[in-house]
């Protein structure tokens, strides 16, 4: 019987590091492709250490690789930072719902990323810029703590010098050498141009922040069903069999972490929940 | 199928365990032990309680002996949970290779025969079967029961903390067992009526020294309904789900708060809840074992999150987390009460909170 419990050994190909304690993880799956959907995210075990859920940050389109962006802050994910190519890690997964790319079809796309919030979202944006026809107006607004906090930097710079998306970035807290924005992503929101009517909104992040993005969004128009949060709990499992990602009657790791806002605003009020 | 029931001697058990250990299988059963009645490994019919009944009360749990009866008492802290889901379990184990590592996986363990299962066990099996073997199968769960021999017993007695019936789950034993047992004892002896209740009990039946039942036919229901008298404790199911989901923000969860201590009790005697954790565990030879530990919704770092903390960092949310799953949500979820009334959480809180009380006083509120 295939056991959901034990991982895959897959091989570390390329380590890119984005900050001083995150990096990206490039696995080499040209043996046996991988197919995810963008939002979903794969438990990632680093043998005598543990496993952990993290999701995944490439291009739905590459099944011959699969790309996790990782944030060393516990046992499991700091000696993840030293992992060079040729390392191995063991991946379950994929697992969870995805982000809406289907539904926002047609639409103005605004995406809203708070700190490793950007790594989940990168996907759709990929995803998004690969099919740009099909999508209206895109923009594209991360918050980082401070400028040496922001991932995926290159590709910022090149996506800001796209002409068919806008690109707003942001930080808590300047630095002397920072002279963009200072505040935080729902005064980016507030100012960008969309068309609120016909929009999908899609965020990740702190659950604060998300809450202040989806209170902006829907002040501005956008309706509470074309919104999309990706939430967070402790997982052991991802399989829906260890209980700790419980909320309410779901269990995140299969319900969710993608969900409508319109599906979950009530108990998204609720503490402690 | 035709049932006919059939009479086992008191002093023919030892071949109903002789004829499991035949079929390779472990006999689980209930034993005495610091001052409990536990299920653990068997070897023979001496194992069983022998003359011991309980007494349970909110949190009380006494043994005392009278008579001679095997199977006079209630449950106790323990359930068959553990022997299908148990609480410390292997998941793999691994080892270093040049560059990466080569994972094991454990052994299939032998397979088992039940021994004293009650109604409220069996019910609340199926509802573990509903977790386990849902849309994603729990291959430890499965393998053990899979190859499964159930020998129920029928209640005669009940518990002040029983509340089987309002759950629908008992006393009465009438599905999901291979054998079962009634216990008889007069001036006739001491004998067990046996009902049969799949294909293979009645395979098994058919290799112990039985004989027909004439007068004592009818002693399961007679039981059953001796120990259906004695249960007073009835759990509101009625329009339960919403008034608890209604209930969320009432201010009874901050007063079982002030009683309840977090101590986790409930959740790991009762038969249904089936949260784990992992341990990451490496030995000095460099080899790594993946360890499931049962995990308890009480536990502050059950919902910790990096950067957050505990997303229920209070007791009463805890609190409320746990009855409102047992009670509500797990409707939801496996289309089932997460609850059989078994009692144990009742007797077993230190603190003494009645689940049933709490859920009569919530669903007022609603």
């Amino acid at each position: 019987m295939n056991d959901p419990w034990v991982p895959t050994p897959m091989t570390v190909r390329e380590v890119v590091r984005e900050t001083a304690d995150t990096v990206t993880l490039t696995l080499d799956t040209s043996a046996s492709p991988f197919a995810f959907a963008p939002g979903q995210f794969n438990m990632v075990y680093l043998f005598g250490q543990g496993e952990v859920p993290i999701s995944i940050s490439g291009h739905a389109d590459r099944p011959d690789e699969l790309v996790h962006t990782i944030r060393g802050v516990g046992p499991v994910t700091r000696p993840m930072l030293d992992l060079v190519p040729g390392d191995v890690l063991g991946i379950r997964g994929p697992f969870g719902t995805a982000w809406p790319v289907e539904e926002a079809r047609g639409t103005d796309v605004i995406v809203v990323a708070g700190g490793i919030g950007l790594a989940p979202l990168r996907p759709m944006i990929y995803h998004l810029l690969a099919n740009r026809r099909d999508y209206a107006r895109i923009v594209l607004i991360y918050g980082a703590r401070q400028p040496d906090q922001m991932l995926f930097v290159d590709e910022l710079h090149h996506w800001r010098g796209r002409f068919d998306l806008t690109v707003e970035v942001t930080v808590d807290q300047g630095t002397e050498d920072w002279f963009g924005p200072v505040g935080v992503v729902t005064r980016s929101l507030a100012r960008a141009r969309f068309d609120a009517d016909d929009a999908t909104v899609v965020t990740c992040g702190p659950e604060v922040m998300m809450r202040f993005v989806v209170h902006e969004a829907v002040r501005m128009g956008v309706p509470q069903d074309r919104i999309w949060a990706s939430m967070e709990r402790n997982m052991k499992c991802a399989i829906g069999l260890c209980g700790h990602c419980q909320w309410g009657p779901d269990f995140v790791c299969k319900q969710g972490p993608v969900y409508r806002w319109d599906h979950i605003a009530h108990r998204f009020a609720e503490k402690e929940l | 199928m035709h049932n006919p029931r059939t009479i086992l001697s008191h002093s023919d058990l030892g071949t109903l365990f002789a004829t499991l250990h035949a079929e390779g299988r472990h006999t689980i059963g209930p034993t005495v032990r610091d001052g409990a009645i536990v299920y653990d490994r068997l070897i023979g019919p001496d194992d069983l309680p022998t003359g011991v009944v309980d007494e349970q009360a909110p949190g009380r749990y006494r043994l005392r002996h009278e008579g001679t009866r095997r199977f006079s008492w209630s449950v106790g802290p323990q359930s068959f949970k553990r022997w299908l889901h148990p609480p410390e379990l292997r998941l793999f184990r691994a080892t270093r290779t040049e560059r990466g590592f080569a994972v094991e996986k454990p052994e299939a363990p032998p397979p088992l025969a039940l021994i004293g299962a009650r109604a409220c066990e069996l019910a609340a099996m199926a509802i573990q079967d509903r977790v386990f073997l849902g849309d994603v199968v729990d291959p430890h769960y499965a393998s053990r029961r899979r190859d499964l021999f159930i020998v129920a017993v029928q209640c005669d007695r009940a518990a002040s903390t029983c509340f089987c019936p309002s759950m629908g789950s008992g006393p009465r034993v009438s599905r999901g067992y291979d054998l079962s047992l009634t216990e008889v004892v007069d001036e006739a002896g001491h004998r067990f009526v046996v009902e049969i209740g799949s294909e293979a009990g009645r395979a098994l039946a058919a290799k112990l020294p039985l004989h027909a039942a004439t007068t004592d036919a009818d002693a399961p229901e007679r039981a059953s309904a001796e120990a259906e008298a004695q249960i007073a404790r009835r759990m509101p199911t009625d329009g339960l789900r919403e008034k608890l989901l209604g209930a969320v923000a009432s201010s009874n969860w901050d007063d079982v708060a002030s009683r309840c201590i977090g101590c986790a009790n409930c959740t790991l005697v009762c038969p249904t809840c089936f949260c784990t954790t992992v341990d990451d565990v490496t030995t000095l030879d460099g080899t790594h074992e993946r360890v499931r530990r049962w995990d308890s919704c009480f536990h502050p770092d059950f919902s910790y999150l990096h950067g957050a903390g505990p997303v229920r960092s209070s007791v009463g949310a805890r609190y409320r987390q746990w009855l409102t799953h047992k009670l509500a949500t797990w409707h939801d979820q496996f289309g089932t009460s997460g609850c059989v009334g078994c009692g144990r959480c009742v007797a077993w809180c230190p603190a003494g909170i009645d689940i049933v009380a709490e859920a009569e006083r919530l669903a007022e509120d609603a």
